[in-house]
C-alpha cells in the first residue's frame, strides 16, 4: 500500500552563506490541508531554508519534489509555477503603489494590458472565501501592517499557491488581529492547502499546527507529531537543547522616581499624538506600557528618549528636569533607549556591528579622543560585548544588517547596559525573538531592576508585560487610561482597559 | 512688454516652442523610464551627442533620413545597454557609470566624426525632413500651422507621451518597471526578472535619448556640431524631477522649458539690445532652478533608484 506522495518535500538540503553553515541535509516535507509548524532558534536557518524552498536562494545541495516529481527552482517564478506562495518576515511590497497594482505584478495581462477587472473579482472571490478583504484602490502605505500581512497572502493565493509560506506572520500583529489570521489560515487548509508556519511563539504554534519541525543550527534535530498535546517546555527544550525556566522574578523594593512624566501633551507627531500623560517610575521597579500599538506609544517613547519635544508638561530624569529635550540631553542624565525598530533606528545596517555599538557616545571620552575616533578602544569595546552577551556574529567588524534579529537585539541590550543607565525605556523588546533569547533579556532587565535602575518596557504581549512588570499602565489613544498593579491584573482587565475603559488598582 | 506679449501668439513662436521641446520630451521620457525602474542615466547628454552623429553620418552617408533615425534609435539603445551591463547586471555605481557613458560617448562621437568626414572648412551638411502637414488640422488658424505642419519626429514625440503613460500605466509591463523601481525584492518574489526588467526600460531609455539626438542633428541643425546638445541631456534629468517621473507632467515640463528657451530667444532678437544676449540665454536655465527647487520639495523619486539588485543579499 502507497501513501500519497507529499504536497512539498525538501530533500537533503544544504546552504552556506561564506563560511556559516545556514542549512545542513535537512528533510522536510508537507501534506495536503496540513499546517506544519517549522521551529527553531534564532539564526537556526528557518528564513533560509523557506528562501530555498521559494526560489530566492539556490540550495548547495538537495532536491525538491512537488507531489512526488522534483522540481527544479531558481527564482521565485518557478516557485510560483510550482504552486509554492511565500509571506516574508519583512513584506514585499511597494508602498507607493495600489493594493491592486502589488496584486497584479508579475501577472500576464489580457490583450497586453493589466487585467484590472479580473483582478478585482478574484480579490473579492479570495476575499469571501476566507475573510481577507482589501480596498482595491488604497495604496498600501496606507494599510495597517495586519492588511499588508492580508495582502501577502492574497498575492499567493491569487497567483495558485497550493503551499503558502508564513515566516513569523505573528510577530508582527496586534493579539486580535492574530485571531483573524489563524481562522483564515484554517479555512485554507480545510480547503486542502498545505501552510508552513514559522513562530516562536509557542502557544500559538501548538493552537494552529497539526505537526512541527525543529531546525538546530541548521539541522532537524527534532519532530513533534502532536503540537497540541506537547507541552511548550519540551518544544523549547527541543530548540535550545536545554530546559528553559522562566526567570524568577525578586520582591520589589522601589526606591525614589528616577523617571516622571507630568501633563505631557504632543502634537505634530506622524502617529498618536500624547494628550496629558502623567506617569513615573521609580528606581528598581519594572513599569509596563500596554496598548494597541498605534496608540501613542511612539510618541511616548519618543519624548522619554528626547527625540521628540512635547508642546506641554514636564520631565525629569533621576531628578533633574529636562528642558531642550535632545537624545544628548537625556542620555547625559541617566537614560537608556532600545528603540522599536531595530533596523532603522537601532543600527546602522551597513555599517560594522562595532560603530553601531558605540554609536549614541561617539563623541564620549571613551571612543575619541581631540575630535579623532579611537578605533581600537572601539573595537575592543564590541569585543568585550559581544563576548558577555554571547552575540554570535563572525566579529565586530560584521556588517551590522547581516546579524540575526535575536542578535541585533542583544547588541542594542548591551550597548545599553554597559553604561549602567539610571533609566531604561525600551520597546517590543523580544519582538522576533526565541524564547532563549526572550529569556535572556528578560533576565537582564531583572538584574537591572534588581540594581535599582527603573526600566519602561512598551509592549504588545500581555503575559510578557505580567510576567515582567511591577506596574503596567495602560495606553489608549494617547491617554494613559489607568495603572494597575501587576499582583491586580489580568489578560481580561488589561485587555478591556486596551479598548479605552478606565481602571485602576 | 506688448511687443512681447504679441509675439508670443504667433505661428513662428508657437512652432520654435514646439521644436525645441521635441528633443526634450524624447530625452525626458527616455530619462523617465529609466529612472522609473531604479536606474539613473547620466549617461544621457552623451548618448544624445552620439546618436546625433551616427544618425547624421547614416543619413549622409546613405541618403535616407530614416535610416539614419534608426541609427541613432540603435546608437542609443546600445549605450544604455552599456549602462545596464555596468549599473544593473554589475550593480556599480550610477553616478560614476553614468558620467562615463557620457564621457565616453562623447570622446567616440568627436573621434568617429573627424574619422569619417576629416577636417572641412565647410562642414558637412545633410537635406533635413520636411514638413509635413496634416490635412484639415493644420487649417486652424495660428494653431494649425505651428503644431500640425510639423517634422514627422515632432509627431512621433507628440505620440509619445500618451504612448509612454499608456505604457507605464496600462500594461503589465510598466507595472513590472514601476515595481523593480520601487521594490526590486517584492517584483523578484513575484516572479517578475528585475535585472531583465531594468535592463529593458534602460535601453529603452536610451533609444528615446537617440531619438532626441537625432531630432538636433537631422531636423533642427541638418549638421553635426560638437556643441550640438549643449546641456539638453543634463536638463532632461532636472525636468524628469520637475515633471515627477510622470509622462505627462514631464512632457509638460519640456514644453515649459521650451517656452521660457524660446521667450528668451525673441528677447535676444527683440531690441533689448542693451542687455548682453548671455543673459537671455541663462534664463531658461534660472527657470529651471527655480523650479526644480519649488516643485522637488513635495516629489518623490522611485525608492529603489541608485540602489542595485543583488538576490541573496539581506
Ligand atoms: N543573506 C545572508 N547572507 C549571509 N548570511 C546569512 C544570510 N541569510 C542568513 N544568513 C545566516 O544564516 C543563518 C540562518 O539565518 P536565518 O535567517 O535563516 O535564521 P532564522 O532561523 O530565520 O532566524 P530568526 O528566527 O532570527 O528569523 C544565520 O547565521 C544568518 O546570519
Ligand atoms: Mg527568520
Amino acid at each position: 500500500m502507497s501513501t500519497p506522495a507529499p504536497l512539498i518535500e525538501m530533500r537533503g538540503i544544504s546552504k552556506s552563506f561564506g563560511a556559516v553553515v545556514a542549512n545542513e541535509a535537512v528533510d522536510l516535507s508537507v501534506a495536503q490541508g496540513e499546517i506544519l509548524g517549522l521551529l527553531g532558534e534564532n539564526g537556526a536557518g528557518k528564513t533560509t531554508l523557506m528562501n530555498v524552498l521559494f526560489g530566492a536562494y539556490a540550495p548547495d545541495a538537495g532536491e525538491i519534489l512537488v507531489q512526488g516529481r522534483p522540481v527544479t527552482i531558481n527564482n521565485s517564478a518557478d516557485a510560483l509555477a510550482a504552486g509554492i506562495g511565500m509571506v516574508h518576515q519583512h513584506f514585499h511590497l511597494a508602498p507607493r503603489l495600489s493594493v491592486l497594482e502589488n496584486l497584479l505584478i508579475g501577472i500576464p495581462g489580457k490583450s497586453g494590458r493589466i487585467d484590472r477587472a479580473g483582478g478585482l473579482a478574484r480579490l473579492a472571490e479570495i476575499g469571501r472565501q476566507h475573510g481577507l478583504m482589501l480596498d482595491p484602490g488604497l495604496p498600501v502605505s496606507a494599510l495597517s501592517i495586519g492588511e499588508q500581512q492580508r495582502l501577502e497572502i492574497v498575492k499567493a493565493l491569487f497567483r495558485g499557491a497550493r503551499l503558502l509560506i508564513l515566516d513569523e506572520p505573528t510577530a508582527v500583529l496586534a493579539p486580535t488581529e492574530v485571531d483573524g489570521l489563524f481562522s483564515a489560515l484554517r479555512s485554507m487548509a480545510a480547503q486542502g492547502l498545505g501552510i508552513i508556519f514559522i513562530s516562536h511563539k509557542l502557544n500559538e504554534v501548538r493552537a494552529l499546527t497539526h505537526r512541527c519541525v525543529v531546525l538546530r543550527h541548521g539541522r532537524v534535530t527534532g519532530r513533534v507529531d502532536a503540537p497540541a498535546s506537547t507541552t511548550s517546555s519540551e518544544m523549547a527544550r527541543l530548540m535550545c537543547g536545554h530546559e528553559i525556566v522562566p526567570p524568577a522574578k525578586g520582591p520589589s523594593s522601589p526606591g525614589a522616581a528616577v523617571l516622571t512624566l507630568d501633563a505631557i501633551s504632543t502634537s505634530r507627531h506622524s502617529g498618536m499624538a500624547l494628550a496629558d500623560v502623567s506617569l513615573f517610575v521609580r528606581a528598581g521597579e519594572i513599569l509596563g506600557i500596554a496598548g494597541v500599538s498605534g496608540n501613542g506609544q511612539r510618541a511616548l517613547a519618543e519624548v522619554i528618549s528626547g527625540v521628540l519635544a512635547p508642546d506641554a508638561g514636564r520631565m525629569t530624569i533621576a531628578g533633574k528636569a529636562v528642558s531642550r529635550f535632545s537624545p544628548r540631553e537625556v542620555q547625559a542624565l541617566g537614560l537608556g533607549r532600545i528603540p522599536e525598530d531595530r533596523m532603522t533606528t537601532g543600527l546602522v545596517t551597513n555599517l560594522p556591528l562595532a560603530d553601531s555599538m558605540v554609536l549614541p557616545r561617539i563623541g564620549t571620552a571613551a571612543f575619541s579622543r581631540n575630535g579623532l575616533l579611537r578605533p581600537d578602544s572601539i573595537r575592543a569595546f564590541a569585543e568585550a560585548q559581544i563576548k558577555a552577551y554571547d552575540i554570535r556574529c563572525p566579529g565586530p567588524m560584521t556588517r551590522a544588517g547581516a546579524l540575526s534579529g535575536g542578535n541585533l537585539q542583544k547588541a542594542l541590550l548591551a550597548r545599553e547596559l554597559a553604561f549602567d543607565p539610571k533609566v531604561l525605556i525600551v520597546s517590543q523588546p523580544t519582538r522576533g525573538l526565541d524564547i532563549g533569547a526572550a529569556r535572556f533579556i528578560h533576565e537582564k532587565f531583572l538584574d537591572m531592576r534588581a540594581r535599582g535602575c527603573g526600566i519602561v518596557v512598551i509592549g504588545e504581549d500581555l503575559e510578557e508585560l505580567l510576567m515582567l512588570c511591577d506596574r503596567i499602565a495602560v495606553m489608549y489613544e494617547g491617554r494613559i487610561v489607568g495603572t494597575l498593579d501587576s499582583a491586580d491584573a489580568t489578560i481580561a482587565r488589561l485587555g478591556l482597559m486596551m479598548t479605552g475603559v478606565e481602571g485602576h488598582s | 512688454m506688448i511687443v512681447v506679449l504679441e509675439q508670443i501668439f504667433q505661428v513662428g513662436f508657437l512652432a520654435a516652442i514646439i521644436r525645441i521641446a521635441t528633443p526634450l520630451a524624447f530625452a525626458t521620457l527616455g530619462e523617465m523610464f529609466s529612472e522609473r525602474a531604479g536606474v539613473l542615466n547620466l549617461g544621457i547628454e552623451g548618448i544624445m551627442l552620439l546618436s546625433a552623429m551616427t544618425g547624421f553620418t547614416a543619413t549622409s552617408l546613405s541618403g535616407s533620413l530614416w535610416l539614419g533615425v534608426l541609427a541613432a534609435v540603435l546608437t542609443g539603445a546600445l549605450m544604455g545597454a552599456v549602462h545596464a551591463l555596468f549599473t544593473v547586471a554589475l550593480g556599480l555605481s550610477q553616478h560614476v557609470c553614468g558620467i562615463g557613458v557620457t564621457l565616453f560617448s562623447s570622446g567616440l562621437a568627436y573621434f568617429l566624426y573627424r574619422l569619417i568626414f576629416g577636417q572641412q572648412s565647410v562642414p558637412p551638411s545633410i537635406k533635413s525632413f520636411e514638413t509635413l502637414p496634416i490635412p484639415v488640422l493644420s487649417d486652424i488658424p495660428v494653431l494649425g500651422p505651428a503644431v500640425f505642419n510639423q517634422f514627422s519626429l515632432v509627431y512621433m514625440a507628440m505620440a509619445a507621451v500618451p504612448l509612454a503613460a499608456f505604457v507605464l500605466y496600462r500594461t503589465p509591463w510598466g507595472l513590472s518597471v514601476r515595481m523593480v523601481g520601487e521594490n526590486p525584492r517584492a517584483a523578484d518574489s513575484a516572479g517578475v526578472g528585475v535585472i531583465a526588467t531594468r535592463f529593458q526600460a534602460v535601453i529603452l531609455g536610451g533609444a528615446l535619448m537617440g531619438l532626441a539626438g537625432a531630432f538636433l542633428s537631422m531636423v533642427q541643425f541638418n549638421a553635426f556640431t560638437f556643441g550640438l546638445v549643449s546641456g539638453r541631456g543634463w536638463v532632461a534629468i532636472a525636468l524628469v524631477v520637475f515633471g515627477r517621473w510622470d509622462p505627462w507632467r514631464s512632457a509638460g515640463a519640456a514644453l515649459l522649458f521650451a517656452f521660457v528657451d524660446a521667450l528668451q530667444l525673441r528677447m535676444q532678437a527683440s531690441g533689448l539690445g542693451h542687455i548682453p544676449y548671455e543673459a537671455f540665454l541663462m534664463l531658461p536655465f534660472i527657470f529651471t532652478i527655480v523650479a526644480m527647487a519649488v516643485m522637488s520639495r513635495n516629489a518623490v523619486a522611485p525608492s529603489a533608484l541608485l540602489k542595485p539588485f543583488r538576490r541573496e543579499e539581506r
